[in-house]
């Protein structure tokens, strides 16, 4: 097994360790935690798009962009629960608000968005209801909830970043400044990857390559600038995830601009987004369980930091 | 939240918010004396009433428990090393009996032939109750507390088993039990305590391995310790989580240990992940800002 990816980015160090065995301890999430990176992401990036459809008056990619935002909500909200050790007391997070634990400050994000959100999206069916009170009344509704939905978005999008990195999982917490402006490109591309799929209108596109954009400049970044704590994101099964999630990515992009004239091309590009967001995703996760599992990620950046401090 | 509240120098209980606390408590575990009975693991299952975890050979010397779980919360590691004579001649002199065995070859195997003797390293490892703990830092639901003995325990009846702890520790302590869905750790007898009794593992403690009081005091009894070791030469004996300055503020339940602290799968240089949560934030707050402006800019450029 020597693929390219495979080889290790800084020279085998020696080190000592208890029988092998991890020090700190890797979270004991399901997939669940990783399909939640995606849906919330998808939620946020899909409500974005929908309030950018609201005010230039595009009323498909404001419809897309609020259901699609309410079925990624409604997804994370199951993946959320799920994944607790006791999921019938999933309502102990709203005991306590806590700067200090984003898991705290995600809930009540999470929770504002939702209620926003999910209004947004069931004033869409409004043209259903019969002539009256109701079918005038919920349009303005729908306008000021997706507008709030769109406000708390990129919060929505980006706490998940913190929630990983304020952990003693190496290769996440290493990633902390760049991780935001991953999951925030990937948010936006997996959302414009929605409204290419809708109505690929210019600013689809655009919001797309922008998205892409952000995702890889902080991909590489954490993938080239880490030391050791960067080798779990570029060999083994999260290296290939995240490589994946890059050639879909760029198919993506490339689809969504050269083949703008077609409805099944653009879909196609939009498909490929949202698939790379999801590895992405997925990718991000399954190598910060890898440097939590494997001792060496805990003790060789603890004693590089010692050696330099006593220089 | 104070100045310090993150990071850096602190007595936690009274930054909790706790007026006129009581002496912070805590643990000093002095591995030098400990001779690997596993009285502590035992008494503390029993005083807690802690589930069994299996009944495993590892192979990894004396231990088989492997190590701090849901269901261990004293864990006695066991370390077999080639041994250096003048350490244990040097430890004999410190007034600690080295009992030269077991041996790599069957005694009289070969006639004449060396013998190769190694040492066992041994301690008895626990939670921290860390000055800075960032299982308490995470904790979403408030079931993770600071005590007005300035240790760290979880409640039982709020904890809804999300994890977040056991990513977040830095010693890889806490943990959830599997068939209960919450996290489970060293209370530092709480129960007790509060009672003035002694915690379960030090009242076993056959040797003083491990001792239990006035953080304050045990830091001055570990460094009269180690002074009367390195006397004696010997060099390799440390403390291992006594410094206020560490990256965790200084642990509640600290050690001597005479190898280096990965030996016994302890982290040589931990740091609270919640030292850097305020710079998080802000690079979370920048990303939010792009994601927003990248937006505008996408919907408001021209309509071509």
């Amino acid at each position: 097994m020597s693929k390219r990816g495979d080889r290790p980015m800084v020279p085998r160090a020696e080190f000592k360790s208890y029988y092998g065995r991890p020090i700190v301890r890797p979270a004991p999430w399901t997939h669940d935690i990783a399909s939640y990176l995606f849906t919330g992401g998808l939620a946020a990036g899909s409500a974005l798009l929908a309030a950018g459809g609201q005010l230039t008056r595009r009323p498909r990619l404001r419809r897309a962009g609020r259901v699609a935002s309410l079925g990624a909500v409604a997804a994370s909200g199951y993946f959320l629960v799920a994944d607790l050790g006791r999921p019938a007391r999933f309502h102990h997070m709203l005991r306590v608000a806590k700067p200090t634990s984003p898991m705290s400050m995600g809930t009540w994000i999470f929770s504002a968005f939702s209620a926003a959100a999910g209004a947004a999206a069931i004033t869409e069916a409004a043209p259903l209801l019969p002539p009256g009170f109701f079918r005038r009344v919920l349009p303005p509704v729908g306008a000021a909830a997706g507008l709030g939905a769109a406000v708390v978005a990129p919060a929505l999008a980006t706490y998940t970043a913190v929630l990983l990195a304020d952990t003693a999982t190496p290769s996440w917490h290493a990633a902390y400044p760049e991780l935001p402006f991953v999951f925030a490109g990937s948010a936006l591309a997996s959302g414009a990857g929605v409204g290419l799929i809708a109505d690929p209108a210019p600013p689809v596109r655009r919001m797309a390559v922008l998205g892409a954009a952000l995702e890889l400049y902080g991909a590489h970044r954490i993938e080239t600038t880490k030391g050791i704590l960067s080798e779990p994101f570029t060999s083994g099964h999260a290296g290939t995830l995240l490589r994946a999630g890059r050639l879909l990515t760029a198919a993506g992009i490339a689809g969504a601009l050269l083949g703008r004239r077609s409805r099944v091309v653009s879909a196609l590009s939009g498909l490929s987004l949202l698939a790379a967001s999801a590895i992405t995703r997925f990718g991000i996760f399954e190598g910060g369980m890898v440097s939590a599992r494997d001792p060496k990620y805990t003790v060789i950046p603890q004693r590089e930091r010692l050696a330099q401090r006593n220089e | 939240m104070g100045s310090n509240s993150l990071y850096g120098p602190l007595d936690p209980a009274p930054d909790a918010g706790y007026v006129d606390a009581p002496p912070r408590m805590g643990f000093f575990t002095d591995t030098s004396v400990c001779i690997g009975c596993k009285a502590c693991e035992v008494a503390c299952k029993e005083w807690n009433a802690i589930p069994d975890d299996g009944f495993n050979l590892l192979g990894q010397s004396y231990d088989n428990t492997g190590g701090l779980s849901a269901n261990t919360w004293r864990h006695v590691a066991f370390i077999e090393q080639p041994v250096v004579p003048s350490l244990t001649d040097a430890l004999a002199a410190a007034g600690t009996q080295f009992l030269g065995m077991p041996l790599s070859d069957l005694p009289g195997r070969v006639t004449e032939a060396p013998r190769t003797d190694f040492r066992w390293l041994m301690m008895s490892n626990v939670c921290k109750h860390c000055t800075h703990a960032g299982c308490l830092d995470v904790c979403p639901t408030g079931s993770l507390f600071r005590t007005e003995f300035g240790t760290v325990v979880v409640q039982e009846d709020i904890c809804n088993g999300c994890g977040y702890c056991i990513a977040a520790c830095p010693y890889g302590v806490i943990d959830r039990r599997e068939d209960d869905g919450r996290a489970w750790k060293c209370t530092l007898c709480y129960d007790r305590i509060g009672d003035g009794l002694t915690p379960a593992c030090a009242q076993a403690c056959p040797t003083q391995s491990i001792q239990f009081g006035e953080l304050d005091e045990l830091r001055t009894r570990a460094a009269e310790r180690v002074d009367a070791l390195h006397e004696a030469g010997v060099e390799s004996a440390r403390l291992y989580g006594h410094s206020e300055d560490d990256g965790v503020g200084g642990d509640g339940a600290f050690f001597l240990l005479l190898d280096e602290p990965e030996v016994y799968g302890l982290p040589p240089d931990p740091i609270v992940t919640t030292r850097d949560l305020p710079d998080m934030w802000k690079r979370a707050g920048i990303a939010a800002l792009a994601m927003a402006a990248s937006v505008a800019v996408s919907f408001l450029g021209r309509r071509g």
